[in-house]
């Protein structure tokens, strides 16, 4: 194995074709969505703050990430992740 | 209401405690001294195992510890004081840990001061998130059984072991369980917590026991046999040994008897506690009864698929439920089924007697609980019981029926016997989709089996080989207007796993409906009268032909356009027609269905039309005209197909697979010329190991392997290859001599039943069996059977069967069909058990999601866990194969409609 020193330019997840948009809602639209689906933050699906798609998008704790992927049956499916930290 | 406000309870947490010595003597109603249970006379002994203050079980007697009856009394622990310590089975992993993690001297974890500190504010850090502390102590214990030396006191650790099932080994030598209770004893208390240990409620010497609690004779009857004789539960019996060897020990240890004695007798109390509470302990010889049968002890009872849970707490023996064989019937409709009279009167309906009803209620409890039939034998249902309004419950008789009629009142309730109509569920394990649970309309007819019409058989996957079904009457307004709604058999038809029919027709009503209308036979008029009044069809007769004086026909076409709803426009190719093929020539072929209106021009019906997986016809009808016109016409297609078939003839037999002597000639010579093949391929093989061949030769004459295989692959390869087209050429061959004037090969190509390649196989050659997708190499050396050389690698010698079913297979040949005969019934064996279990799981997982109305897919806490179903919102049981529109079909719709209009 090679002893190289870690890149400094790490490389963007979210730029890759495969890895879905990952975006990190303000204030306003993550209290939109909650009203929307009559839901509180422990409701929704979790994303780790360590997963690399999260980090990428500079999400921090308590945040909500938006995805939206590509799908092959419905064209954009939207889903919503609650950041937690572990 | 929001789900998330509707979770009616919510479990905040749960505690796991262990049962103290203390707390074993307060729970006890007296202490077990004697290992007998009941004297000469029959009465239960004081201080034994059935000693009366640990309950009832004799009705009528009264508890001597709470005074309530049988049924009352919830029965009372006792206790067993055990004369020398004995290991828990259920802890000895936590005992392990204990030990390996903490000193024998001072008992404290064998940690430094530094990491102790650390793990503790971990420790309170996870507490505070609310999160599993069972990792955590994991590697407490993985770092703290690494120290050599205690940190505390300095003493050295040894190494920990388990000899299976209950001994401890430190540094090898054997620990008595009094030893191991003594150094559990000296943990303390501030430590526990990082063994994931409440020291609150459990202590870790708690673990080995020094009482044993006998649980309440409520939880162990003793049945009395017709003979008198009493016989004991398996939990007494066992506890009856602890008591025995309790006793035994007791006494020689107090006479001062030789320690080896003490200690056998030791490990055998140790036995019977271990056994008491799991009889399946690896390492030990299970318990047994006289008979030589295991006994069920406490494990025994709560695990697995008989165990408490799965079989008495997930799932129950119900009330109002039958079950018996089935058999067909096709003059039912797919929505009914039929019940034998017998059942139909056991199994009651509550019916609520009010002012509209009352005169009717009346007259059928008039009638009693065995009505005689009406003129004609026509079933009349009767009444069972009558629930009074005060809630008394009052046994309809022969005798008092006229009576209780007389006396009935409004707000009574009557428990009447099943009629024609009433909704039940009907049921075929396994219950692998939800088609395998649906609605049926009961007719009560004569017989003794369950009855349906064939196209309901492919979603119970039923045959009727001896199969039986299940059957639940349902017994509420409410739960009879769901299942109406949601499962009756109509509303199943498109399947939510394809979104293609799943109810269909099969078999005969394919081949039936095919012989009706390909090449439009001519079909004289009193026999097309007497297929349509067969099926009872009301409607106008086709048109009517006529040829010569006295010959009257319709055609074929025709009669199947009568059953076909107006409004249906259809083109698409039939099942029987051949691949590529164009469409002039299908339609020259009569294989290009065309339907206009409901009126069949071209083409013959066959599986694609109706049947069930494939019918495009069966499913247009059901998405467009809905599900209860689909029903009608599944109904009438069956009795058309099974009346015209059967009025027709229609037979099938083993010389339909005779093929002309120029034709064995011809596959005969193929398979000589495969033969040869082979033999070329493998002398171009060995080539390579000849001594006697020049380098260049080989280069030029060898066999040249495939791209990224070895050569000894690439044989395999191209002999595979050339086995493969000698079959299907047999089957051409063969096939070429069979035409659709062969009733089997009408069966093949319209779906029916059977496939070409079934046909090749008995009149032409059955062709290569595999193993494993290879050619069969093993049995003994370097050859598969004492019949070939050794490394003979030509077709015979590895499975490769010339003959067909039909003339009949050599032995050698035998032999490797049925290598490959049984590789599929492993295959399936292991399949079935595999995905049963994995499809648990599954279910468990999902089994209380469901769709909200506001298209999220959300569990019982309201959790989201789709935010629109299936991403798509699509159901697929109302997509067209999974889409949600059928663009093509819109287009084509919309054109004709144009075209009407200008
Ligand atoms: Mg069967
Ligand atoms: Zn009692
Ligand atoms: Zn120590």
């Amino acid at each position: 194995m090679s002893e190289e020193p870690e890149t400094v330019q790490v490389f963007n997840v979210l730029n890759h074709e495969l890895v879905p948009v990952h975006e990190v809602l303000d204030e306003d639209e993550a209290k939109a969505l909650m009203a929307r689906y009559g839901v509180k933050e422990d409701q929704l699906p979790k994303i780790q703050v360590a997963d690399p798609a999260a980090r990428a998008a500079g999400a921090r704790p308590g945040d909500i990430i938006r995805v939206v992927r590509m799908s092959p049956t419905a064209g954009k499916a939207v889903a919503y992740r609650f950041v937690v930290e572990y | 209401m929001r789900p998330s406000t509707n979770v009616p309870k919510k479990i905040g947490s749960i505690e796991f405690a262990l049962l103290s010595p203390t707390e074993s003597r307060g729970l006890s109603a007296t202490k077990v001294i004697t290992a007998d249970t009941y004297d000469d006379d029959g009465f239960p002994i004081e201080m034994g195992l059935m000693d009366p203050r640990l309950g009832v079980i004799e009705p009528g007697l009264r508890c001597k510890t709470c005074g309530q009856k049988v049924g009352d009394c919830p029965g009372h622990f006792g206790h067993i004081d055990l004369a020398m310590p004995v290991i828990h089975v259920g802890y000895v992993k936590t005992i392990r840990n204990c030990l390996r993690a903490t000193c024998r001297g001072c008992g404290h974890l064998l940690l430094t001061e530094s990491e102790k500190g650390q793990f503790r504010a971990r420790y309170d850090q996870y507490m505070v998130e609310a999160k599993d502390t069972g990792p955590l102590s994991k590697r407490i214990v993985k770092v703290a059984s690494t120290a050599q030396v205690c940190p505390s006191c300095g003493r050295e650790h040894g190494t920990i072991d388990v000899d299976k099932p209950t001994t401890f080994r430190e540094n090898q030598h054997k620990m008595t369980p009094s030893e191991v209770r003594e150094w559990l004893e000296k943990i303390p208390d501030e430590d526990l917590p990082l063994l994931d240990m409440n020291p609150e409620v459990a202590r870790p010497e708690w673990m080995v026991l020094t009482v044993l609690a006998v649980p309440p004779v409520t939880m162990r009857p003793s049945i009395t046999l017709d003979s008198g004789e009493r016989s004991e539960d398996d939990l007494t019996h066992k506890l009856v040994d602890v008591i025995r060897i309790n006793q035994r020990l007791q006494e020689n240890r107090d006479a001062g008897a030789p320690q080896l004695i003490v200690e056998d007798l030791w490990e055998l109390l140790q036995y019977h506690c271990t056994t008491y509470f799991d009889n399946q302990t690896a390492g030990i010889p299970p318990a047994r009864h006289r008979s030589g049968r295991p006994l069920k002890t406490i494990s025994q009872r709560l695990k697995g698929k008989e165990g408490r849970f799965r079989s008495n707490l997930s799932g129950k023996r119900v009330n109002f439920s039958a079950r018996t064989v089935i058999s067909p019937d096709p003059n039912l409709s797919i929505n009914e089924v039929g019940i034998p009279e017998a059942s139909a009167r056991e199994l009651t309906v509550p019916v609520r007697v009010h002012l509209r009803n009352f005169e009717w209620c009346r007259a059928m409890v008039e009638r009693g609980p065995r009505p005689e039939d009406l003129p004609g034998g026509i079933y009349q249902p009767g009444v069972n019981y009558v629930f009074r309004a005060d809630g008394r419950r009052v046994k309809v008789t022969e005798k008092n029926r006229e009576e209780v009629a007389e006396r009935l009142e409004l707000g009574s309730t009557i428990e009447r016997q099943m009629m024609d109509g009433d909704v039940v569920l009907f049921n075929r394990q396994p219950s692998l989709h939800r088609m395998s649970m649906m609605a049926h309309k009961v007719k009560v007819m004569p017989g003794k089996t369950f009855r349906f019409n064939l196209p309901c058989c492919p979603p119970y996957n039923a045959d009727f080989d001896g199969d039986e079904m299940n059957l639940h009457v349902l017994q509420g307004e409410e739960a009879r207007a769901e299942a109406e709604i949601l499962m009756k058999v109509q509303e199943n038809i498109l399947s939510p796993r394809f979104g293609g029919p799943i109810i269909g027709a099969i078999h005969d009503h394919i081949s039936g409906c095919f012989l009706l209308t390909w090449k439009n036979p001519k079909i004289a008029v009193e026999e097309a009268s007497q297929v349509f009044a067969r099926i009872g069809f009301r409607g106008n007769m086709p048109e009517v032909h006529r040829e010569g004086p006295d010959r009257m026909y319709v055609y074929g076409k025709d009669m199947f356009s009568c059953i076909l709803p107006k409004g249906i426009n259809l083109r698409f190719r039939s099942n029987a027609c051949p691949p590529g093929i164009s469409d002039e020539e299908a339609i020259e072929r009569d294989y290009l269905v065309d339907i206009v209106d409901g009126e069949l021009l071209s083409g013959a019906i066959d599986e694609r039309a109706i049947g069930a997986f494939k019918g495009v016809l069966l499913e247009k009808i059901a998405r467009d005209l809905g599900n209860a016109e689909a029903a009608l016409f599944l109904d009438r297609v069956t009795k058309l197909g099974t009346g015209y078939i059967t009025m027709r003839g229609f037979t099938t037999s083993i010389d339909d697979e005779d093929i002309p002597d120029e034709a064995q000639r011809d596959i005969a010579t193929k398979i000589q010329r495969a033969e040869r093949q082979i033999d070329a391929l493998v002398e171009s093989y060995n080539l390579w190991q000849d001594p006697a061949v020049s380098p260049k030769e080989k280069e030029e004459r060898g066999l040249q392997a495939l791209p990224g295989r070895s050569l000894e692959e690439t044989l395999e390869l191209e002999i595979m290859k050339v086995t493969a087209q000698t079959r299907d050429g047999a089957g051409e061959t063969a096939s070429h001599f069979l035409g659709m004037d062969n009733p089997a090969v009408i069966m093949a190509r319209c779906g029916a039943r059977g496939s070409m390649l079934n046909l090749s196989q008995m009149a032409g050659c059955v062709g290569q069996q595999a193993v494993r997708g290879e050619r069969i190499h093993r049995g003994y050396q370097q050859r598969t059977l004492p019949h070939f050389k050794r490394g003979d690698l030509g077709a015979s010698a590895k499975g490769f069967v010339a003959s067909s079913y039909k003339t009949g297979l050599s032995p050698t040949e035998y032999f490797f069909h049925s290598m490959g005969g049984r590789e599929g019934l492993v295959d399936t064996a292991v399949r079935t058990s595999r995905s049963g279990y994995m499809q648990r799981r599954l279910i468990n997982a999902l089994e209380d999601l469901k769709v909200e109305a506001d298209n999220t897919v959300r569990n019982t806490a309201g959790t989201i866990i789709q935010f629109t179903y299936g991403e798509d919102g699509v159901d697929p049981s109302r997509s067209v194969r999974g889409t949600p529109v059928d663009l093509a079909q819109v287009f084509t719709e919309a054109e004709k409609e144009l075209k009407r209009k200008a």
